[in-house]
């Protein structure tokens, strides 16, 4: 049974990590949570992504809820914003594709391309896959 | 939507992005007197009586990327396919109520599905209280962030924290009764 004691220890551990969490050089993962995105599946991803960032035992991750991104078609929708890099898209997500994505591109510096929004010629290409990888 | 819950995380979502600090959920089960009754009641910024009437309209929506919202419409939807309603009370300033009806017992009703799920990822919005009542026939079981914050400070993000308050809230649960509902 879950007591408040492991809570109080949990606290003890983590204190350090809530202070550097606030400052601005921290990664920031957002999941889009509206209706489209809860119906396609992003609660599983969030909850995916956090669970990945403790066993990794990252402290300077932040993840963060928003609305409707806007191409609902393509929910569940995971941006990756690292400190200095341009907004990475994440699109059709699921619980393990967040997974590898925190593995690769949060941890590991490498953007998981079959997973990326890709834009050409003013068009969503969301079929894309990677030919020459 | 494939389980209640996630109905419950939409509806919450609707409290959040109205300003609410507090957001009290109610899950009810009755099953001698057959019906499942969820509560949502926020301290938002509450919706004017012209707002109100049309709220459950899937064509009117307060988000700017597009022109429909189907949040309410689909959660009424659920509730009137199993003898039940949807009913939203609002004040402007005050807040918000919605509370969703329907029977138990009904063939068509979805499942409650992860509750714990919602109420967790519901808390990693930032500055925003939760507390949650879980009634089923006899059993009860109470969760209020506020009483988590005493003990871990004001911030909840922490994956791990986060952990503890998903596997707290399944385990009381499962306490008051075994297996899904």
């Amino acid at each position: 049974m879950k007591s408040i004691q492991e809570l109080e220890a949990i606290r003890k551990k983590t204190i350090d990590n809530v202070n550097q969490r606030k400052d601005r050089t921290t990664t920031r993962i957002v999941v889009g949570m509206a209706t489209c995105g809860i119906a396609a599946g992003a609660r599983p991803v969030l909850l995916a992504i956090m669970d990945e960032i403790s066993k990794q035992g990252l402290s300077d991750v932040s993840v963060v809820q928003t609305g409707c991104i806007g191409v609902c078609r393509l929910e569940p929708i995971v941006e990756v914003i690292k400190p200095g890099e341009e907004k990475v898209t994440y699109i059709k997500m699921d619980a393990d594709k967040a997974r590898r994505m925190v593995n690769e591109h949060v941890v590991g510096g490498k953007v998981v391309d079959e997973y990326v929004m890709h834009i050409i010629d003013g068009h969503i290409v969301n079929d894309y896959t990677v030919k020459n990888d | 939507m494939r389980e209640l819950s996630l109905h419950l995380i939409d509806i919450i979502q609707n409290s959040v992005v109205a300003k609410a600090t507090l957001i009290t959920i109610e899950l009810d089960v009755d099953t001698v007197k057959d019906y499942l009754k969820i509560t949502v009641t926020d301290n938002g910024c509450g919706m004017n009586e012209e707002t109100l009437k049309k709220v459950k309209d899937p064509f009117v929506t307060s988000r700017k990327t597009r022109k429909v919202g189907l949040g309410l419409s689909l959660f009424e939807a659920a509730c009137n396919r199993c003898e039940g309603y949807l009913d939203v009370s609002s004040r402007e300033g005050d807040g918000t109520n919605v509370t969703a009806y329907m029977r138990f017992n009904h063939i068509d009703r979805m499942p409650v599905g992860n509750i714990s799920d919602t109420i967790a990822s519901s808390l990693l919005n930032g500055d925003v209280d939760i507390v949650f009542k879980y009634r089923f026939d006899e059993g009860s079981f109470e969760f209020d962030s506020r009483e988590i914050k005493k003990i871990v400070g004001d911030d909840l993000g922490d994956p791990e924290i986060i952990t503890w308050i998903r596997e707290y809230i399944t385990e009381n649960i499962e306490n008051i009764h075994g297996g899904a509902i």
